[in-house]
């Protein structure tokens, strides 16, 4: 009995020791907030996603293995925005972290420092999942990322202060290649201007914002609601009358609908990354936008 | 621009006549002087407001940076639409309301046997037991309030409202937030941690009913008025400890004129992930309690009450898989719980009690084969195993082991509503088989209640 309790006791401490490492512990919601925080973190920090490109960011669940991450994450790097509203709170109840409650040092939401788009003025529940904070996907747009890094790079200079100057450091170098993409990008995607397009769930705003393309059409009916032959016979007889160039869909979401609709009215069905990982280019932030810019290019013709 | 073009005339006549200057008046020269350097000053106050206008501009975008990077930005900025400033926060006194979140739920049952008749052959079982009634049914509808208190706590309060025009509390807790090192307390009436279901509210159960398990060890839900603490460990892989103490008023346990703890849980769980593609739990549990005259009735109509102590174990388990950890179109789910429970006291009108091992479990498994799509089937059985009682006779705890076996097909419009059909054949009495058709509709609104694992 006492040889049990002993063992029991000498591994509880052995438990309490792990986490013993040097600079950040850092959990992002979305995996292009994980790549940004490594940009800046470089070797300081170890940084993870909660969800990958192939997970639809709305819909995961407070698993075992995020409990564990997020009880020893020193900052969580989040959208916000209500995007993660169906799981982050619990997950942040459950992981027992005070650090990375919000409110705390430790709770980033990269939402808070972009200007927002498809703010509703009225928010419904029969108008599908809107987000009343306005829409959260705005990592396709490139200044958004700039802006977020500016916080972020402040951020964890303050829960670091021992790596802050190793941080600001690696920031001015990442915003100075990425002003430097953002010339070429914009160079590269001048063609795009004034293209129409469809998209399955208004998730690209940011990005047709960006470069000046336009929407006319959603495969989803209202946002989360699954598209439906109803909805896309309507669309399909409307692309008739204003024709599209492409149907976009992003890594996570079901082929069916845009394969459905690109056979017919006869235009390309694109699956851009959406975040990094998205696809074999898409490895980080400049892998992201070059084979965005590239595919959206390479539908056009 | 007439300052400009006097500046200018003034550089000029300054440059151009440099031959001429000494012998100018010197006079002449004071007054160019002055008047460049008024324009200059001018001029930088002007640029100073223009930088300051610039910053505040950006200030509002709150984006804090240099002014050189907001200049940079600030010409980019006009690619997308400027968003509306946010209105401050309402100040008629409802912006410190608590968030609500309603549940509605109904069911058709058609149920071959006579409900009322309902039992668990072998068991003795106290809160909700049975299909419920035939006919339409306004299930049990839930509201909840939560928010948080201070800086400290939150709060929450769930009211269960009966078809019977009842109102019940069914959780009202207060949690200490923001504690470091993986603790998390609780004091109030909550939903016990221990198994894998009980914590979770009916309306995401998978199924119309609980688990036969469920409702002959707990009545339901075991809830408990007390205290919880729990830990999770700092590793990599998730390890969560758990302990509860209550005053153990709720089935197996009934309230009793006594100080302290009368009934304690403790659960211990782990669990993780297999590729991006699965995942899983599982936990053991231990519960103990106490009754003081808990009755039961026999099949005559008469009743007797038992005064001891139960101890159940729970093991429970669960595994999900979606392809790539996407589960908008596909997605399996299975689950399964063992509960092995020992009572000893005293009948009161029968001497010494021992129940033996009982023992029941469930397993089911959720397939959702097309986005907001699933169907389900789920196993059930139980062994009442040999009780030892000192005289009389008790023919409702003879031994025997009921079993069910149901079959689910549900339909999500959305993450809101829900609409199922169940079929379940229930043999839980000797000779007698009930054919059960159920239909339900689950309905959430308000606030957006996040579901755990």
């Amino acid at each position: 009995m006492k040889r049990i309790l002993h063992t029991i006791l000498l591994t509880l401490a052995a438990l309490l020791m792990a986490p013993a490492h040097a600079g950040l512990n850092i959990l992002a919601c979305e995996p292009e907030w994980s790549a940004l925080a490594l940009e800046i973190g470089g070797s300081k920090v170890k940084a993870s996603s909660a969800t990958t490109a192939f997970q639809d960011p709305h819909k995961i669940e407070a698993r075992p293995s995020l409990i564990a991450r997020a009880r020893n994450a020193d900052l969580l790097v989040c959208t916000g925005l209500e995007l993660e509203a169906g799981w982050l709170p619990v997950l942040l109840q459950q992981s027992g972290n005070g650090k990375i409650a919000p409110g705390q040092p430790g709770h980033f939401e990269a939402g808070q420092y972009v200007n927002k788009l498809d703010i509703p003025a009225s928010v419904d529940r029969s108008q599908g999942d809107v987000h009343a904070a306005g829409n959260p996907h705005i990592q396709l747009n490139p200044y958004n990322i700039g802006h977020v890094a500016h916080a972020l790079v402040q951020r964890m200079a303050e829960l670091d202060p021992a790596n802050a100057h190793y941080y600001r450091t690696r920031h001015r170098d990442f915003a100075a290649r990425w002003q430097a993409a953002i010339r070429k990008w914009e160079q590269q995607a001048a063609p795009l201007r004034g293209i129409a397009i469809v998209e399955h769930h208004k998730n690209m705003e940011y990005l047709l914002h960006w470069l000046g393309m336009v929407e006319v059409g959603t495969l989803e009916p209202k946002p989360g609601v699954e598209p439906g032959v109803a909805h896309l016979s309507k669309l399909l007889r409307q692309l008739q009358h204003r024709p599209a160039k492409m149907v976009l869909r992003s890594a996570y979401q079901d082929s069916r609908a845009s394969r459905w609709l690109a056979e017919r009215a006869k235009i390309p069905a694109v699956i851009l990354p959406f975040t990094v990982g998205g696809n074999d280019q898409a490895k980080d932030l400049f892998g992201l936008f070059d084979s965005t810019v590239q595919m959206l290019l390479g539908a056009r013709k | 621009m007439l300052k400009k073009t006097a500046l200018a005339a003034a550089i000029a006549a300054t440059c151009a006549s440099p031959l001429h200057a000494y012998a100018a008046d010197s006079r002449e020269l004071t007054e160019i002087r002055e008047q460049i350097r008024q324009m200059k000053n001018d001029y930088e106050s002007r640029i100073q407001a223009l930088e300051k206008r610039l910053a505040e501009a950006h200030s509002q975008q709150k984006v804090p940076a240099t002014p050189t990077a907001a200049a940079s930005q600030l010409v980019e900025i006009p690619a997308i639409a400027v968003a509306p400033v946010p209105a401050a926060a309402a100040s008629n006194g409802n912006g410190f309301n608590p968030a609500i979140s309603l549940i509605l739920g109904g069911t058709y049952a058609h149920l071959k046997q006579d409900p009322t008749q309902y039992r668990l052959q072998g068991f003795m079982t106290g809160g909700e037991v049975g299909p419920g009634s035939r006919s339409f049914n306004l299930g049990e509808s839930e509201l909840t309030f939560s928010a948080n208190i201070d800086h400290i706590f939150s709060g929450q309060l769930t009211f269960a409202l009966g078809s019977d025009n009842s109102a019940s509390v069914e959780e009202a807790f207060v949690q200490a937030k923001g504690l470091a090192g993986g603790t998390n307390l609780k004091a109030g009436r909550f939903l016990s941690g221990i198994g894998y279901m009980n914590s979770q509210h009916a309306h995401t159960w998978d199924f119309v009913d609980a688990p036969l398990a469920y409702q002959a060890f707990f009545g339901g839900q075991y809830k408990q008025d007390g205290l919880q603490a729990k830990w999770i460990a700092p590793t990599d892989t998730y390890v969560e400890i758990g302990a509860e103490i209550g005053n153990g008023g709720s089935f197996p346990g009934t309230t009793r004129n006594k100080n302290g703890a009368n009934a304690a849980a403790m659960f211990a769980r782990t669990g993780g992930d297999i590729g991006t593609s699965s995942s899983w739990r599982a936990g053991i549990s231990y519960l103990r309690t106490r009754a003081e005259d808990r009755v039961h009735t026999e099949l005559d109509g008469s009743e007797f009450a038992f005064s001891g102590r139960s101890s159940l174990w729970v093991a429970d388990a669960v595994y999900k898989w979606a392809p790539g950890g996407n589960a908008s179109s596909t997605s399996l789910k299975l689950q399964g719980e063992y509960f092995r429970q020992k009572e000893n006291g005293a009948l009161d009108s029968g001497g010494n009690y021992r129940s033996g091992a009982q023992s029941g479990w469930y397993v089911q498994g959720v397939y959702q084969f097309m986005p907001n799509w699933r169907t389900g089937l789920r196993h059930d059985r139980l062994h009442s195993g040999t009780p030892t009682i000192e005289s009389g006779s008790f023919p409702s705890l003879a031994p025997y082991s009921p079993q069910r076996t149901s079959w689910m097909l549900d339909y999500s419009p959305s993450e809101f509503s829900r609409i199922r059909l169940q079929l379940a054949q229930d043999k839980s009495r000797p000779g007698i088989t009930d054919n059960q058709i159920f239909l339900q509709y689950l309905m959430s609104l308000g606030a957006h209640g996040a579901h755990s694992y």
